[in-house]
């Protein structure tokens, strides 16, 4: 698998870069902070869900070589789980979103144990095809509602305490979500697992002749990208209060390639970049004449043919390491 | 024929059986024309459920814009769809050929989407009505069920196009420079064979194949912007159960599984929709080479 090696690149970071990479990091924390008081939350905490979903993808694509097309299941799935346990059963939002992570984990084992089985572009397709199936389920089965969706999902009181219709409320948590995602990408990557995962990038039959369980390792790749995946979607029908057969189609699952692809595969922050890039030309699209679809396809064109290390890769690249 | 079949009236399942032959029809098309093209330019191409749908809105816009019927449309928007993959493999793909096969899928993706959405910018996401032609209208009472003329037509004429594909590639010499080109494209080159332009031809008529199905699918469907999306991923699980390494084993796959969904709408139709994909999964489990494919 060729996607742009980001090992040297990694090295720089973890050697000279760190004290600059560190600073960053923090100038960042500190925006995302104070951001909702200078933009509309709803679009921040859109980004927030999203940049989580692409760094779940990233994981698998951008870390063990894996390109999924279907990781809109995983999502949607999630998104559903969540919505259907909080209006109905009338659980909590964190446990909601913890069944609809979980629910979206053990997808994550049955669909990986499938997919690995091939690699390469079967990879894609088969992911792609097993998540068609779960489009079908979701537009099928009654608790979906088929084309309406789960809609008016209650934001509830969180922990019992903390009452998430109040925006800001509702914005810090989100944020809490994703920075502890963020964080379980970020101890993974830099874990031994991550570093054999790289290895199973890099050389497959390397890594098997060195005596690991290549398949293991990625499916287990597969789950925690799967089960993240599936936090944000969970989190996304809390703050959206909806549930609908867009979380699980094709699209959305196409959407996320492209804010990982956009923003840098392999790097850490790129697809918090990318994801921000493409909800906020989605808002701006929307309030145009353009066709967005269009409009999205010719972006995918530019990125695969002119720089295919996205945006905080080609960063990275010139600058030795100062994003990540 | 008289009486049921295991409890179902033999006029409505030979009605489904017949419903499955046609969309194995266009599965065993477009697998056909995927196969081609992955053996030659190792790519998957995504653009072709959008291809198709290009072939069908070709033929509707020659039929209302300029008066072009059925049969002429048979063969000009095949043309027309060919023309435009080799416009799209000489200014897109051709850059890639080095690269991951990943970033083939991507580019296609893309492409895909920027069609497909063009023709929902245009003409809007309801569906337009292509008439069936003079020649072809009515149908035959068979005795056990009512076969109307175009959908036999369909059938025979898929057909025919993928058995004399699969004789043209197995059996002619320009079939054995291309499986050659398949194997060991350095190889042919040496021997003063031009294998880009043989690459551009073979991208050209796969797509061209899934341009044929979309005026074959024209009468039958109602030519829509999204006739291709939600296709070409059972099309792509299709390739998957088959495996790729066989033309013949992409367009009996294609057949076999239009029959099995047929038959599953008879008896349980809450999985037609699905039956392919867990078809799929079963067969990954037993065989993940796929039923036709070789382990590479």
């Amino acid at each position: 698998m060729s996607v742009p090696s980001q090992g040297a690149a990694t090295v720089a970071v973890q050697a000279g870069g760190a004290t600059l990479g560190r600073i960053v990091g923090l100038v960042a924390l500190g925006v995302l902070l104070v951001a909702p008081y200078a933009l509309y939350p709803v679009f921040l905490m859109k980004v927030l869900c999203f940049a989580l979903f692409a760094c779940a993808f990233n994981l698998l694509i951008g870390f063990g070589g894996l390109l999924s097309f279907g990781h809109a299941a995983f999502f949607g799935s999630a998104a559903y789980v969540t919505a259907h346990t909080v209006k109905v059963w009338g659980l909590s939002p964190e446990l909601g979103i913890v069944l609809g992570t979980v629910a979206a984990a053990g997808m994550g084992v049955l669909f990986g144990s499938i997919a690995i089985r091939r690699q390469g572009i079967y990879f894609s397709m088969i992911t792609l095809a097993l998540s068609q199936m779960v489009y079908f389920l979701a537009l099928q089965l009654p608790f979906t509602h088929g084309e309406d969706g789960i809609q008016a999902v209650p934001r509830g009181v969180l922990f019992g305490v903390i009452d998430l219709n109040q925006p800001f409320a509702m914005y810090y948590f989100v944020l809490a979500v994703f920075l502890f995602g963020y964080a379980v990408i970020w101890r993974t990557v830099h874990s031994p697992f991550g570093q054999v995962l790289k290895a199973i990038r890099e050389n497959e039959p390397r890594a098997i002749s060195l005596g690991y369980r290549t398949d293991r390792y990625k499916l287990m790749a597969f789950t925690l990208s799967a089960a993240l995946a599936g936090m944000a979607g969970g989190t996304k029908a809390i703050v959206f209060q909806l549930a609908t057969l867009t979380d699980v189609q094709w699209q959305m699952s196409g959407e996320v390639v492209l804010m990982t692809l956009l923003g840098g595969m392999g790097t850490l922050s790129g697809p918090v970049v990318g994801a921000a890039l493409v909800v906020a030309l989605e808002n701006y699209l929307a309030a145009t004449n353009l066709p967005v679809p269009v409009v999205i396809g010719a972006i995918f064109v530019a990125c695969v043919l002119l720089f295919r290390r996205g945006i905080a890769g080609e960063i990275q690249a010139r600058f030795g390491g100062a994003s990540r | 024929m008289m009486g049921t079949i295991f409890g179902i009236p033999p006029q409505a399942l030979f009605g489904q059986l017949l419903l499955g032959l046609i969309n194995g029809s266009f599965y065993a098309l477009l697998s056909l024309g995927l196969a081609v093209i992955f053996g030659m330019l190792n790519v998957i191409n995504f653009a072709h459920g959008a291809l198709y749908m290009m072939g069908a809105f070709v033929s509707w816009l020659l039929l209302t814009q300029l008066g072009i019927g059925y049969w002429w449309a048979l063969l000009i928007a095949p043309i027309i769809v060919g023309l435009f993959g080799i416009a799209l493999e000489k200014t897109l793909l051709s850059r890639l050929y080095k690269l991951d096969h990943l970033y083939g899928l991507l580019l296609t993706f893309g492409c895909a989407l920027m069609i497909e959405g063009g023709f929902r910018h245009f003409y809007g996401v309801s569906g337009q009505p292509y008439p069936i032609p003079e020649a072809l209208r009515g149908g035959q009472n068979l005795g056990f069920m009512f076969l109307p003329n175009y959908r036999g037509w369909v059938v025979v004429a898929s057909l025919i196009v993928c058995i004399s594909t699969w004789l043209a590639i197995e059996k002619t010499k320009l079939g054995a420079y291309l499986r050659a080109a398949t194997e060991n494209p350095v190889l042919v080159q040496a021997f003063g064979i031009n294998v880009p332009v043989m690459v551009s031809l073979t991208y050209a008529f796969g797509v061209a194949l899934a341009g044929l199905a979309g005026v074959l699918a024209a009468p039958i469907y109602q030519v829509s912007p999204l006739m291709g999306s939600n296709l070409i991923i059972v099309v792509f699980a299709v390739v998957v159960i088959g495996g790729m390494g066989s033309i013949l084993g992409a367009v009996l796959t294609g057949y076999g599984l239009g029959l099995l969904e047929g038959l599953t709408k008879v008896f349980y139709p809450e999985a037609s929709n699905i039956v392919v994909f867990v078809i799929m999964a079963v067969v990954l489990m037993i065989k993940p080479a796929g039923l036709f494919g070789r382990e590479r």
